[in-house]
């Protein structure tokens, strides 16, 4: 019996190792040809470690290549959507939570709706859309689409969030004689700062990520985005892998920042619900 | 709700019982009014305040709705017009209504052929693939053990990478020239030399499929594991009594307590992979010639690289078709089972 569970714990831990090495071998990977340099990153190819690491890829990517300015334009238009969407949705999560009105099945209908359609079905039209009014190319026109396309499930998010704050609360204050929106504003949005936090985190990683709309949109290396730019890189200089690798690696610290905030809230709740059960 | 947070409104909460009296009292006065009117329920309140409390809630969501209208209803409706038009952005003779002439393009296109039945095979073997490893992963995270926290935070790691640097990160992986993978293949014996699988037009397709099952699995394990962690503990501990082995446990406990949660998330996520052209436009661009094209990228490579926003717009009123109907017959399956019981 103690060697069945001796081996069955063994498998457990065998398998949870095989697990972690997938997870984490491509980003190993690219750390590691990120600090090779170049003179070695043929000779010593599928090594695991380089016998000598550099930060020259480093280097030159921050002083020598257009990446910082995408960088730029990538934080300017994550975090514009993300303020927009997130002030955007928690007014209409607010409308979602607290009132019954005529139409409130429509927009529900409306927003779950966008979620479900092809996106790439809306390349062209926008395109032609934005292109008149000289939002092509621009960091605004990004912003804009971003926004759409994030308001409805920001809203859904932060409907739920408002759904768990008793009514009471701005009932009681409405009482003492402020204005709704007032209570809206002074009561109810800062106890649910968390939400918002989370909305803001999400939103931004969304856009930060978002491809086919930025490649489509913009075409000049003023306006780029990462993603734009690090494509564009690729296809031009595909033989500077220590290069693109290394701008990899910046791509991947916003996104890992906001991944380490919340992946303790993530697993939080997953063992608040296994203390529950 | 923490005990800080009601902090600041004791004091406030103090005053409410008479101003409940006398709110109460108004209250009754109306529904005196009221009863006086034959039983007809008239509103107290002036009409200004009316006003602003109808049109409340309408102003909330006001700027959120009035976004998603122009920037995707409005696209949407002009998208499905394009596919009846001659629209070539090079082109400014274009423009013109010619009917179903896409769509008769469409039905001869052998490219799109290939890629709707790679668009089965990508989503399929996607979805099985992260199901299947997800609700590994997640049986294995749901036993408590040292470290765990640390372990779910690494594996789950990948679902926060961007997912044009999960497909690059991919794609250079399979590069002789800088990623290990050919090598471990030929060494294995599995190539005859190590070569990028994603410029064979017989496997180019499985490249994106690996990186987006690498990419997927946290989102399935997450939610399932969730899903695990809600079942109650003392049901395997009976289970046990009554001399159930680990394998009966999961079949006849573990199984139909998760049915709900595997289907939801099967059944969306199967939209949504369907949809999800990036790793593909980053690692192939649908290539070699076409090879491992799906319909979403499909569409992207006619707008993007020919510039053909009608061709473009009547693949895509295609693929919207394709997606409503698989839709309704999720509701019609979920309608037939529920009269079912």
């Amino acid at each position: 019996m103690t060697s069945k569970r001796i081996v069955s714990v063994l498998a457990h831990r065998l398998a949870i190792l095989v697990y972690v090495a997938f997870a984490l071998f491509p980003l190993y990977w690219l750390l590691k040809v990120s600090v090779t340099p170049n003179k070695l990153l043929y000779s010593e190819g599928i090594r695991m470690w380089p016998s000598r690491t550099s930060f020259e890829h480093f280097e030159f990517v921050l002083k020598h290549s257009e990446f910082p300015t995408f960088f730029k334009n990538s934080l300017i238009v994550s975090g514009s959507t993300a303020v927009i969407v997130t002030v955007l949705a928690s007014l209409a999560g607010y409308a979602m939570s607290r009132f019954n009105f005529r139409g409130k099945y429509w927009i529900v209908t409306l927003m779950l709706l966008t979620q479900m359609f092809p996106l790439v079905m809306l390349v062209a039209p926008i395109f032609k859309m934005l292109s008149p009014l000289g939002l092509t190319n621009s960091l605004t026109g990004l912003v804009i689409v971003y926004t759409a396309f994030n308001v409805p499930f920001a809203t859904f998010l932060m409907q739920s969030f408002f759904d768990g704050i008793p009514k009471d609360l701005e009932e009681a204050a409405m009482i003492d004689g402020a204005t709704q929106f007032i209570a809206f504003r002074q009561i109810i949005l800062p106890l649910t700062l968390p939400g918002i936090a989370a909305t803001l985190g999400f939103v931004f990683t969304a856009a930060w990520s978002e491809l086919l709309f930025s490649l489509m949109l913009i075409s000049g290396n003023d306006a780029a985005t990462f993603p734009v730019g690090l494509l564009s890189f690729v296809s031009k200089f595909s033989v500077d892998f220590g290069q693109m690798m290394a701008a990899g690696v910046m791509a991947l610290i916003p996104a890992c920042l906001f991944f380490l905030l919340i992946q303790r809230y993530l697993v939080q709740g997953l063992t608040a619900g296994a203390v529950k059960g | 709700m923490t005990p800080a947070a009601c902090g600041p409104f004791p004091e406030r909460k103090s005053r409410l019982p008479q101003r409940r009296a006398a709110n109460w009292k108004t209250l009754t006065m109306a529904s005196h009014a009221a009863a006086r009117n034959g039983g007809a329920r008239r509103d107290q309140r002036p009409l200004k305040k009316r006003l602003a409390d109808a049109s409340a809630p309408y102003l909330y969501s006001a700027p959120a709705l009035i976004l998603i209208v122009t920037v995707m209803l409005v696209p949407l409706v002009l998208g499905i017009s394009y596919a009846f038009r001659d629209i070539q952005l090079l082109n400014p003779f274009s423009g013109g209504f010619i009917g179903l002439d896409h769509f008769r393009t469409l039905s001869q296109d052998q490219n799109f052929y290939r890629a709707l039945k790679n668009t089965l095979w990508w989503t399929g073997w996607s979805v099985l693939l992260q199901f299947v490893f997800g609700l590994i992963l997640a049986l294995l995270l749901d036993k408590p053990f040292h470290g765990r926290a640390i372990v779910q935070a690494l594996v789950f790691l990948p679902w926060a990478v961007p997912s044009f640097l999960a497909g690059l990160n991919w794609s250079w992986l399979f590069n002789p020239v800088v990623g290990p993978l050919p090598h471990w293949a030929f060494s294995l014996g599995l190539m005859s030399e190590p070569s990028n699988i994603l410029s064979d037009p017989q496997l180019s397709m499985w490249g994106p499929i690996v990186a987006n099952v690498w990419w997927g699995i946290p989102f399935f394990a997450i939610t399932l594991l969730a899903a695990l962690q809600a079942i109650p503990r003392d049901l395997y501990e009976a289970a046990s009594i009554d001399g159930a082995g680990p394998v009966q446990r999961f079949i006849s406990i573990t199984l139909p307590f998760l049915a709900p949660t595997i289907a939801i998330t099967v059944l969306l996520r199967t939209v949504w992979i369907s949809n999800f052209a990036d790793l593909i436009i980053v690692m192939t661009n649908g290539g070699p010639a076409d090879r491992s094209q799906i319909v979403a990228s499909y569409i992207f490579t006619q707008a993007f690289k020919r510039l053909d926003f009608g061709y473009a717009s009547a693949i895509a009123l295609v693929l919207l078709a394709l997606l409503i109907t698989y839709s309704m017959l999720i509701v019609i399956l979920r309608q037939w089972l529920l009269s079912k019981d």
